[in-house]
């Protein structure tokens, strides 16, 4: 079982970690030629979408990922991932992989004197730890895509097949569930 | 700053790591930078090179330039405040600036104390030479730590002497035993809990960029192979010939700092690099300001 992790730029070391404790090999992806290897899964991590957006297309990772992810490969994005994914971005024409049926805003709580933490729940999971990092925001999902969390009406976590995406971290506190859930449901691991 | 606060700061740090953040002194310059893939921007109105070549006393840049900033790009957007000095803090925090760098660029405007940087919601990042100033500095709130280097030189060797010495003593704490723990926090000025933490985790609590000198892709590499998590890049890009091909490829090379063909195809073609100058040529050490 090996998760390969998208290295560009952002918190990938902590999706690293958790996945190691969970007993899983990692592999990071910071170029083409690391796509040539065999993963299972693959996580895309906060951080800036800008950033990881351009260095997607200029180091040619663009096509063969999004193909990846069409055909199916089970994929977890976290903030900045959630905007790689999304099929359109609110007062932003760019649109990066667009294989997420969702509608998401940018920087939707402001700046950083806008970051909160909370505890909710997700897809029936009670309790979880949710870090907002400047956080994007799901602001509609449309056809295949299921919301698994919201807090105050805004959504916070859907799923579309073998896409899991949040606009929270699960990644920064030591509560697993969520990257176990990734790995029991939609990765199909036990 | 409420723990829970001082996390979320701590966070935000994580999320620009792999990244490169760069000053710049207009919104055009802000758009390149944002363009070129800088992960956050370092609004001022002088870039440290500038600040030597001006001399006197430089202090916080004007708001209303920083907010001209803030509305040009959608990156985080940090700014400079004096040491100690608390009335520009809160300043920078009422503009609400993502992150505040009390940073020994400006001219220190307290020669003895730090901004008690607990007292901010805001997060703060400091600089720092060795292991006992970044524990001293995140002791007093700050969420993220750079080495201090000498900025405005384009001569490395500062940052790369401070990411040294930050490393060896982290090492050195680590093969302590316990009960030594004790007096090196007494000798390093720093509080047992943090030096503890370090002790244990084999790392500072906070993100660890380079600072301070960096000027070239090899430059950027560099600091990430000797183990920074990210680079600032002041003077170095817009002091430069072609600022937006040598920003986009110092993101570059930081990314793949360890794919040394790459780095080879990146360093090629740049133009002129900042002209840069020897810490034994210039008259004032920045870094010897808040230690």
């Amino acid at each position: 079982m090996k998760v390969a992790l998208l290295a560009l730029q952002g918190d990938f070391a902590e999706h690293e970690a958790v996945f190691r404790a969970l007993g899983a090999e990692t592999l990071q992806l910071r170029q083409k030629k690391d796509l040539e290897q065999h993963f299972d899964a693959l996580i895309l991590p906060g951080g800036e979408s800008t950033v990881q957006g351009k260095l997607l297309r200029e180091l040619e990772m663009f096509e063969p990922l999004k193909e990846m992810i069409e055909q199916g490969m089970p994929v977890l994005a976290t903030c900045a991932g959630v905007i790689l994914l999304a099929r359109q971005l609110l007062d932003d024409p760019t649109v990066h992989l667009g294989t997420l049926n969702a509608v998401v805003r940018r920087n939707a709580y402001g700046r950083q004197l806008g970051s909160f933490f909370i505890r909710g729940s997700f897809a029936g999971v009670r309790d979880v730890p949710m870090s907002f990092i400047r956080a994007p925001q799901i602001e509609f999902c449309g056809s295949g895509c299921e919301v698994l969390a919201e807090h105050e009406g805004r959504i916070t976590a859907v799923r579309q097949g073998n896409q899991l995406a949040m606009t929270f971290h699960p990644e920064l506190c030591d509560d697993h569930r969520v990257a176990q859930y990734f790995l029991s449901e939609i990765v199909g691991m036990n | 700053m409420n723990n829970e606060q001082y996390e979320l700061n701590c966070n935000l740090a994580q999320m620009l790591k792999g990244g490169v953040i760069m000053d710049v002194t207009t919104p055009e310059q802000a758009k390149i930078a944002e363009d070129a893939g800088a992960c956050a921007v370092m609004a001022l109105e002088r870039i440290p090179a500038d600040i030597r070549a001006a001399g006197g006393v430089s202090r916080m840049s004007d708001p209303g330039m920083i907010r001209g900033i803030q509305e040009a790009v959608t990156i985080p957007v940090m700014a400079k405040c004096r040491i100690g000095h608390i009335a520009e803090a809160r300043i920078l925090e009422a503009i609400e600036i993502d992150y505040i760098d009390e940073s020994e660029v400006l001219s220190p405007a307290d020669d003895i104390y730090h901004v008690n940087k607990r007292a901010f919601k805001v997060p703060f990042v400091c600089g720092a030479r060795d292991l006992g100033e970044a524990l001293r500095r995140i002791s007093e709130g700050a969420a993220m730590i750079r080495t201090k280097g000498e900025p405005g030189t384009g001569d490395v060797v500062q940052a790369v002497r401070h990411m040294r010495k930050m490393n060896q003593e982290i090492r050195r704490v680590v093969n302590m035993a316990e009960d030594e723990l004790y007096e090196a926090a007494k000798q390093l000025q720093v509080p047992f809990e943090l030096l503890m933490y370090v002790h244990k985790n084999g790392k500072l609590p906070v993100v660890n960029f380079a600072a301070g000198g960096v000027a070239t892709p090899a430059d950027a590499a560099l600091m990430m192979m000797l183990g920074a998590e990210g680079v600032f890049v002041g003077s170095g890009i817009f002091k430069s010939g072609d600022p937006a091909k040598r920003a986009a490829a110092i993101v570059k090379a930081v990314t793949n700092y360890q794919d040394y063909g790459m780095l080879a195809d990146l360093s090629a073609g740049l133009g002129e690099a900042m002209v840069g100058i020897n810490p034994s040529e210039i008259k004032i050490i920045m870094e010897e300001r808040g230690i």
